[in-house]
């Protein structure tokens, strides 16, 4: 049997009804959406916490488990579930040490030597005998980790892993988490509001919005063509305008007040078009697609000047660390391929 | 001196504080999965009662149950032939019921205070809910739950009103340490009487210090 997990759930929430189905066959899946979109209860109803009003949970290793099938009136309690969930706060036991904590899953007469590996494998030798609040943030998610592993999931769910820590670590410790995902012969999904973590994570892309799928499919595909206005909020698009359609190949902005030729035909459903910040280049004033940079400020940040066109438009440009003199060119332009079209 | 109210109340409020400790950490636990808030809310004041109620009134409540023609009571009677109502077992269940409500409204403000994560934390990993339940609910809880135990100890030890209204004031089977201090003060030995207050003083100081240091230590050990 083919390697699946299947998910297809809805449930009823205070703000908004959840609505979400997908079906993952390898590696890692991102979930990305603003805080309070039904990210969290999704992966709260793979695991069992939360219990979804209907709908499948579904895996299938080398045998089908169903979780969850409001049909067949099926619904495993989370500890039959076999699934390792990172939560946020990474919710070590506070009354037991590291070690303890490591072998908090396993059962009565369980083999030292798993949770000896697991403080071996995620360096935490020296610290077995201290207690959650005597370690550092990255520590404890390695403590995490490590009492996960020792369990043994099929499926892995983290919860927004990387909120909670100041950039620095934040940088490490995502790099420690793409090795352990690469070594992880199971399913993984992350969910996140960082769009750089997905980026980087998943292959396969979820974005939710109030509980809905607004756009589902190949993480790069969906940053290059995020087709709705909110994908592309999402996947970090700064200027975004709703236009008006002159002809097939022309809109007029009506936010930045200027008219652009794009490179495809457009549609009538198209309301909006997305340009990133780091899509402009200098130009000459007769070229296509130029927009004047008179009045308009800029910000130096270590690595990119951002600049702030008095139409509202923002142009992010690289530079060199020890560089702090820009002259802004009179004329900027935007390759017509890269206006992305948007719909609302 | 008698010393039998010094014997009477040490067994009164071991037995008590047992049964207590234990219904109240079940009650507590059993009200914070409830989900219904209307639910939760009648329960809570339910368990909360005898601490805003006189004591006489709880006391009368008792009667009622466990006197000899009250449902309990009765069915006592006729079928273990044993009377509740001014027995010793009396001063028991008016202690109980006396410091049911600190013990519960303790453990459940430290159930509620510990991270719900960590419990679902436990579920995800296999542990049983029985686990669960003592090793990181109770575990977590327990400085709050030990302060919750000494007030209820405390308050069993002191009771006074219910007891005199179920069990009565019986030389050497229900007077306990309260009720022999009024007695003696009622009869004008307010030596004796100064002897028992010292001995109550005493022993309800001990009782905080012991559960106090413990429940410092503990939390000393997480941090």
């Amino acid at each position: 049997m083919e390697k699946m997990l299947e998910v297809n759930i809805q449930k009823k929430l205070k703000e908004f009804d959840l609505n979400v189905d997908f079906e993952l066959k390898k590696g890692c899946l991102g979930i990305l959406g603003p805080s309070g979109c039904g990210k969290s209860m999704t992966l709260k109803s793979i695991a069992g916490i939360e219990n979804p009003d209907n709908g499948v949970v579904n895996l299938i290793t080398d045998k089908e488990n169903i979780y969850f099938d409001s049909d067949k009136k099926i619904n495993l309690k989370p500890q039959k579930r076999n699934v390792g969930y990172l939560f946020q706060n990474y919710a070590l036991f506070p009354n037991m040490t590291v070690e303890e904590n490591v072998a908090s899953g396993l059962s009565k007469n369980y083999d030292e030597k798993i949770v000896s590996e697991m403080i071996k494998r995620f360096r935490l030798e020296g610290l077995e005998k201290r207690y959650p609040r005597q370690l550092s943030g990255g520590q404890q998610q390695r403590v995490a980790l490590a009492r996960i592993l020792a369990y043994g999931p099929d499926v892995l769910l983290l919860d927004e892993p990387f909120s909670a820590m100041d950039t620095f670590l934040k940088e490490q410790l995502r790099l420690e988490l793409v090795n352990l995902l690469k070594d992880f012969d199971g399913f993984s999904i992350l969910v996140t509001h960082d769009r750089d973590e997905v980026f980087q994570f998943c292959d396969e892309l979820l974005i939710l919005d109030k509980g809905k799928i607004i756009a589902k499919g190949n993480t790069h595909e969906i940053f290059e063509n995020p087709k709705k206005v909110q994908v592309a909020r999402l996947t970090g698009c700064k200027n975004i305008s709703k236009i008006e359609i002159i002809d097939e190949n022309h809109v007029k902005s009506l936010d930045w007040g200027i008219t652009l030729k794009v490179s495809e035909k457009i549609s009538q459903n198209i309301t909006h078009i997305g340009i990133r910040a780091h899509n402009f280049s200098p130009a000459k004033k007769e070229e296509i697609n130029v927009i004047d940079t008179e009045n308009s400020t800029k910000f130096e940040k270590p690595f990119e000047w951002e600049v702030t066109l008095t139409n509202g438009l923002w142009w992010k440009c690289d530079k060199q660390i020890h560089e702090h003199e820009f002259v802004i060119p009179k004329y900027l332009k935007i390759d017509p391929k890269d206006i992305i079209l948007l719909e609302e | 001196m008698d010393w039998s109210p010094i014997i009477i109340s040490m067994k009164t409020a071991s037995v008590s504080i047992l049964i207590t400790f234990f219904l109240g950490l079940i009650v507590a636990w059993g009200i914070i999965k409830i989900k219904s808030d209307t639910t939760k809310i009648v329960l809570d004041g339910i368990f909360t009662l005898p601490i805003v109620l006189p004591p006489t009134v709880v006391g009368f409540f008792l009667l009622y149950i466990f006197g000899v023609r009250g449902p309990i009571g009765k069915f006592f009677i006729d079928f273990f032939t044993v009377k509740i109502a001014f027995s010793w077992s009396a001063t028991v269940i008016a202690a109980v019921v006396m410091s049911f409500p600190l013990m519960y409204r303790s453990a459940r403000g430290a159930f509620e205070q510990v991270d719900s994560n960590l419990l679902d934390a436990g579920r995800t990993l296999g542990m049983s809910e029985w686990k669960i339940f003592w090793k990181v609910l109770f575990a977590n809880a327990l400085p709050g739950i030990i302060s919750g135990g000494i007030l209820a100890y405390a308050r069993g030890l002191g009771e006074f009103g219910a007891t005199a209204m179920i069990a009565g004031n019986i030389a050497g089977q229900t007077r306990t340490l309260p009720m022999a201090v009024y007695s003696e003060v009622a009869a004008g030995n307010m030596g004796d009487a100064f002897n028992y207050v010292i001995f109550i003083v005493i022993i309800s100081f001990i009782a905080i210090f012991i559960m106090d240091f413990v429940s410092i230590r503990k939390e000393k050990q997480w941090k």
